[in-house]
Parts: C-alpha cells; sequence; structure tokens
C-alpha cells in the first residue's frame, strides 16, 4: 500500500512540474516582457518608470536570461511565496486571488459532493428497476446532462429564474453580504447560495456516474452470490445493498480523479456565467488584459490542487478498495 | 459466438421457414466484418436517426450559403434586434409561405427600438432566388439560394426567420455560417487528435516496455490538468493581428493537443488485444515489415473502434470550441462560430429583452446529443463478434 502511494505521489509531483512549466509557457508566450508591458502600463497611468527601475525589475526576475534560467527564478520566487505582481491591480498576485481559490475549492467539493449524492441513488434505483419509467427517465436527463455544456445550462437557468421568478440566481452571496467579514450567518447565505452553481457543475459528472453505476450494479446483480442470497430469503434490500453495491461502488469511486479536473474546469466558465466569485472571471480578465502574472499562477494553482485533491482520491481509494494494492504491484 | 444469427439478425427470415433460417446463417457466415458492423449498427434505431441529423449538420456545412438568404456580415442600424417573424405557410388557402412586414419605431419613453409586425405588407417567400454573391463550395459563382424575398438586395423588404443580432445582421443566416465553421474546426481538431492518438497510442501498445510507460504517464499526467484554465491561457496568447485562418488553426491545434488522450488509450488497447493474435503473429513469421504489420494487418481489424472513438471525441472538440469562443478567447469576429454567435447572449438582460439571442445553442446541444447517440452506436457495433 505504501509502495502504491509513494508511486502515486511520484507521478502527482510529476504532474505539478508539468503544469509549472505549462504555467510559465502561458507567462511568457505574448510579446514583450514583464517589464515593457509593466512600463506601458505604468505610463498609461500617468507614471514613468526610470531606466534605473526597470533595470532592476529585468533583475529581480531575471529577465534577459536564458528561458530555463528565468523558469527557475521563477520558481524559486514562487518557494517564496512571491508569485511576483499583478500588473492590471498593481498588487501582489497572491493579495489578488485572495478568498477567491478558496471559493473555487467550495464551489468545486460542493459539485463533487451533489455528483455523488444525486448519482448514487439514482444509479442503484436504475440498476434495480432496469427498463422501468424510472430508467428512462434518468437515461434521458442523464444523456442531457452529459451532452449539454454547463456554461449553457448556467444560462438557461439564469435566463429562466430572471423571467420567471425575476430573481437573480447567480452569484454565491446576498447583496448584505457581499463584503462583510465571515461569521456564521454569512456561510450560512454561503450554502443557501451553492445548490444551483452545483447543480450545474455536476450534472454532466452526475450524468457519466449514474451510467457508470448502473452498467457495474447490473453486472453484479446477475451473479451467482446475488442469487444464493436471495434464495436463502433474505430481504430484498439487504441483498441489494449489502453486497452488489458495495463491490459495485469501487469502479465509481476511482472516477473522481477525473471527475475533479472536469469539475474545475466547468467552474471557471460557469463562474463567468453566473458572476461567481471564484478565480474564474479573474482569469479571464487577466488573460484579456494580457495580466500573465496573474494568469499563470492562477492556472498553476488550480492545477496543483487539482493534483491534490485527486492524490487524496486516490489514497482514499485504496484505502477502500483493497484490490487495487494487488493489482498495482 | 455462440448464436451469431441470433445477435445480429441480418434478415427477417420468418422462423417457420428452415430454409429461410439456414441461408440467413450462410449470410452471416459469410458476411464481411463491415457488414456485420452495418447489420448491428442498423439495429440501434437512435444511432440511426442521430447518423440521418449528424448528415444533415455536415450538408448545412456544404450549402451554408446556399441555405443562408442574406450576407451575415452585412450590418443595418435600421433593424438591430429585430425578433424573430412569424412565417405564414398559407396563403388564400393555396401554399405561399409568407411573412408580414416588421416597421421599426422608437419608444418614446425608453428609446428602444420596437418592431410591429404590419399585416397589411405581406413579403412572399419565394424559393430559389437571386441573392448576395457567393462561391458554391468555394468554387463556382453563384447567387441562387434556397429561400428569398423577390428584390433581396433591398433592405427594408426582407425576412428574419429567427430575428437579428444587435447590429442588425440576419440571425438564421450567420447561424448557417457559424455551423459551417463549428462543425469543421471540430472535424479539423479530431483528425489531428486523431493522428497524435493512433501514433502514440500504436507505439504504446505495440512496443510495450519503458516506450509504453511514458506515453502512459504522459497522458495520466495531460488528464489530471484542469483542461479550460490551461485552453484559456494559450488561447489568450495568440497575437491579437492573426488573421481569422490562423487564429482556426492554432485554436484547433490548442484543442486537439489535449484530446487526443482518448484516442490514444483506445488505440493502444487495441493493439495489445491484438499483438498475441494468430494471424498478426504469423504476418511477423512471414517475414512482414513491421509497417505491413501494422497497417495491413492490424489496423483494418481495428478501424471500426477507430471511428467510433473519433465520433465520440467530436462533440467534446465542438463544445470546446463554443466555450473558448463564447469566452472571447477562441475564433473573434467578424469569424462566426457557434461559440462567436453565443457571445452575444452574455449578458442575462440582453438575453431578457431579446430571448432570440440564444437560439444559437439548439444547435449545439442537437449536435452533441447527435454525436454522442451516433458514437455510441457505433462504439456497439464495432465489435460485431462480441455478445
Amino acid at each position: 500500500m505504501l509502495a502504491y502511494i509513494g508511486r502515486r505521489a511520484l507521478l502527482a509531483v510529476f504532474t505539478v512540474w508539468a503544469i509549472s512549466v505549462l504555467s510559465f509557457v502561458i507567462i511568457q508566450l505574448p510579446p514583450g516582457d514583464f517589464v515593457t508591458s509593466y512600463i506601458a502600463q505604468m505610463a498609461t497611468m500617468g507614471s514613468v518608470v526610470t531606466d534605473e527601475e526597470a533595470q532592476n525589475l529585468r533583475i529581480q526576475y531575471g529577465l534577459g536570461q536564458p528561458i530555463y534560467v528565468q523558469y527557475f527564478k521563477w520558481m524559486r520566487l514562487i518557494g517564496q511565496g512571491n508569485f511576483g505582481m499583478s500588473m492590471e491591480w498593481r498588487r501582489p498576485v497572491t493579495e489578488v486571488i485572495g478568498d477567491r481559490l478558496w471559493m473555487t475549492v467550495v464551489v468545486s467539493v460542493a459539485a463533487l459532493f451533489l455528483t455523488w449524492v444525486l448519482a448514487l441513488p439514482i444509479g442503484i434505483y436504475s440498476a434495480v428497476r432496469q427498463y422501468s419509467a424510472g430508467d428512462y427517465i434518468a437515461t434521458l436527463v442523464g444523456f442531457i446532462g452529459l451532452a449539454v455544456p454547463n456554461f449553457l445550462l448556467a444560462l438557461v437557468l439564469l435566463y429562466l429564474g430572471f423571467t420567471l421568478f425575476n430573481a437573480n440566481i447567480g452569484g454565491l452571496f446576498s447583496v448584505e453580504f457581499q463584503d462583510v467579514p465571515w461569521s456564521s450567518a454569512r456561510a450560512w447565505d454561503l450554502i443557501k447560495h451553492l445548490p444551483i452553481p452545483a447543480m450545474i457543475l455536476g450534472l454532466a459528472g452526475t450524468a457519466q456516474q449514474i451510467r457508470i453505476m448502473r452498467a457495474n450494479l447490473l453486472d453484479e446483480l446477475r451473479k451467482p452470490y446475488v442469487v444464493t442470497a436471495r434464495s436463502k430469503g433474505l430481504p430484498e434490500s439487504t441483498v441489494v445493498l449489502k453486497y452488489p453495491v458495495r463491490v459495485a461502488l469501487n469502479p465509481f469511486a476511482s472516477t473522481i480523479g477525473y471527475t475533479l479536473p472536469y469539475i474545475v474546469s466547468g467552474s471557471i466558465i460557469v463562474s463567468i456565467v453566473l458572476g461567481l466569485p471564484t478565480v474564474g472571471p479573474l482569469l479571464l480578465k487577466a488573460l484579456v488584459s494580457q495580466d500573465m502574472f496573474l494568469a499563470g499562477t492562477i492556472v498553476l494553482m488550480l492545477g496543483v490542487m487539482t493534483v491534490i485533491g485527486t492524490l487524496i482520491s486516490d489514497i482514499l481509494l485504496v484505502w477502500v478498495d483493497p484490490r487495487i494494492r494487488l493489482e498495482d504491484t | 459466438m455462440a448464436k451469431p444469427e441470433a445477435a445480429l439478425d441480418p434478415t427477417s427470415a420468418p422462423a417457420d421457414r428452415p430454409g429461410a433460417v439456414a441461408a440467413a446463417e450462410q449470410r452471416v457466415f459469410v458476411a464481411s466484418q463491415w457488414q456485420l458492423i452495418w447489420w448491428r449498427f442498423r439495429k440501434h434505431k437512435v444511432a440511426v436517426a442521430s447518423a440521418f441529423v449528424v448528415a444533415g449538420f455536415y450538408l448545412v456545412v456544404l450549402g451554408a450559403d446556399f441555405l443562408a438568404y442574406s450576407n451575415p456580415d452585412v450590418s443595418e442600424a435600421q433593424r438591430s434586434l429585430m425578433p424573430p417573424q412569424r412565417v405564414y405557410w398559407f396563403d388564400g388557402g393555396r401554399f405561399g409561405p409568407y411573412v408580414h412586414a416588421f416597421k421599426g419605431a422608437r419608444d418614446p419613453q425608453t428609446f428602444k427600438r420596437v418592431y410591429r409586425a404590419d399585416p397589411g405588407e405581406k413579403i412572399p417567400i419565394r424559393f430559389f432566388v437571386d441573392g448576395f454573391e457567393y462561391r458554391f463550395l468555394g468554387l463556382f459563382p453563384m447567387t441562387r439560394h434556397l429561400i428569398g424575398v423577390d428584390g433581396g438586395r433591398d433592405a427594408a423588404k426582407t425576412i428574419f426567420l429567427l430575428g437579428t443580432d444587435v447590429q442588425g445582421r440576419d440571425l438564421w443566416s450567420r447561424l448557417m455560417y457559424g455551423t459551417r465553421i463549428s462543425l469543421t474546426i471540430g472535424l479539423c481538431g479530431v483528425t489531428m487528435s486523431l493522428i497524435l492518438g493512433v501514433v502514440l497510442g500504436g507505439l504504446s501498445g505495440f512496443y510495450g516496455g519503458s516506450i509504453d510507460t511514458l506515453i502512459q504517464r504522459v497522458i495520466e499526467i495531460l488528464r489530471s490538468i484542469p483542461t479550460i484554465p490551461l485552453w484559456m491561457g494559450l488561447a489568450a496568447a495568440l497575437p491579437r493581428d492573426w488573421s481569422i485562418l490562423q487564429v482556426y488553426f492554432a485554436i484547433t491545434v490548442i484543442i486537439s493537443l489535449l484530446a487526443w488522450t482518448e484516442l490514444a488509450r483506445v488505440v493502444r488497447g487495441r493493439f495489445l488485444a491484438l499483438r498475441e493474435e494468430d494471424f498478426v503473429v504469423s504476418a511477423r513469421l512471414v517475414g512482414c515489415s513491421q509497417m505491413r504489420t501494422i497497417f495491413v494487418h492490424m489496423v483494418p481489424s481495428f478501424m471500426s473502434h477507430i471511428i467510433a472513438a473519433t465520433t465520440l471525441a467530436l462533440p467534446a472538440m465542438i463544445v470546446s470550441e463554443t466555450s473558448l469562443s463564447f469566452l472571447g478567447l477562441g475564433l473573434r469576429p467578424p469569424a462566426i462560430s457557434w461559440g462567436v454567435l453565443l457571445q452575444q447572449a452574455q449578458n442575462v438582460q440582453t438575453v431578457a429583452i431579446s430571448p432570440w439571442l440564444m437560439l444559437p445553442a439548439v444547435p449545439v446541444i442537437i449536435a452533441v446529443i447527435a454525436f454522442n447517440f451516433l458514437g455510441d452506436g457505433l462504439r456497439d457495433a464495432a465489435d460485431p463478434y462480441g455478445r
């Protein structure tokens, strides 16, 4: 088990490294360097950057040196907790991102949670009552959930909320809680606002999980041990829930690693449509204004968090399913 | 494969005529692989219907300019945000579709342009009429369009089946052109992913060993990265002064770079399964070169799987392009794609006033569902010997 976790952790480290390189590429891609855009930025503000200041900035960021040296410099600064300055906001990147990163986590975890809560019972029902009306409805809704891009879903719900109920379903906080310090009332307000974004984000995942759960459980239900249990006279709920569901759960659980990056990805666009205070709208703004340090940092942070989330789910999975330990050694 | 005829049912031979059943069985045994696949695919009714829908979409791609009735780039402030017109199919008991002319006026209080249908003025819809000039299939200069109005170049008297956008451009015509770009970008992207996927998946599955491990790890890493932020980053870094064509290809490359992993996985799985098959081993023993073994003996036997996986990869491509363009990071106007059209629907207030701007979402959803069902049916049919 330790060997398995070790290998997973090693892979996670490699993934983080790959993500850091890609983020660096994103920062480097636009023509000109950080300092030229900074000078241009300052000029529009009416202040002048002296040559000496520009030179200092270039030295600080190691510009003009070979790319790989610049990459290591950037990495070292990050190691010291310095992610650079946001050109647009003229504040440290970490300060600009602030709470938004945690909001992304909250929304994604809520979506993941909802996916499970919905997919599990519906999947079981679909398998046990195969070809019933409920099964067909679940399959249909599932297919639509998979097919409709979630930002379109957000748009349609926003429109319906606006025209039918004259309510704004966007945002994560009511107006009175927008910019106040954290309190239990504010947290409750957040929880009340979570279901709709979580549902939009989780729908595609839910649809997929229902199909996986249904297929797995159907395979299990045909096995002889289920017939044995039934012929022993066990109540149907025990026959289904005690063994087949537990077996069917495992492959189901292993998809979490692929669901998480998907949900985080989706949260970016959905947040932009619904106006959620996550890193999504910030990333878009940063990219449009070529505020590359901010954008690169957000991509890096999102990637790293996804990797950590996936790693945790991997470890949980080995803990739950002993067979994986044996398979992979 | 105990009873292939039960699974395949190639003909509807009645069971009370044993001769017919035997004949049917005969047909199954001598049928080629593609025939078996076709028979199995035919049974999946939804997939067959989806195949027609997909074919319809690609007909639109080919004949977008023929189906459009007004130039998608011509804007006219006088007809900004017109709602869709109602089409009356019968004129005095006979088939003769027409619409009522819209009269635009400014609301004295809100200064918004409001349009009212004028029942007194009928605009008949004509078929195969002259309109703006275009090149059919990019080759033959033509002015014929499927529908239009008499004197179609007169701006005041024209039709707006799906209304107009803020700049007064006809939404139907723009939708036709958008379909062309959105669906071809999906095809180009999928072709590129296919090449990457087949080459890397093939290497991985055929050689195994350390190459396999390396490629599998790369795939695992790529799959655990949230893709949309990355796409956004890469797309935003495209130079602003690039032409439509350059941006188009850059976006294709970006979305296919991260989408090849699933195809590579399928190809690798097939290679692993086939590598030890008798016919592959004998091909090798007879002295076929590696290229010949792969392309003459192995690839044809899993072609169907590749086609199915490709079809299933297409909707993801379409959605990616749509999302990127929707955010303003993908294709940019004056290019027209579904995502670019939906960009106008980004704002709830706009959508609440002119809901028809959300209409481009409909083809996106239909196309994605159709491709999914088609791919599903193809995947089931791809292995006609199973179950």
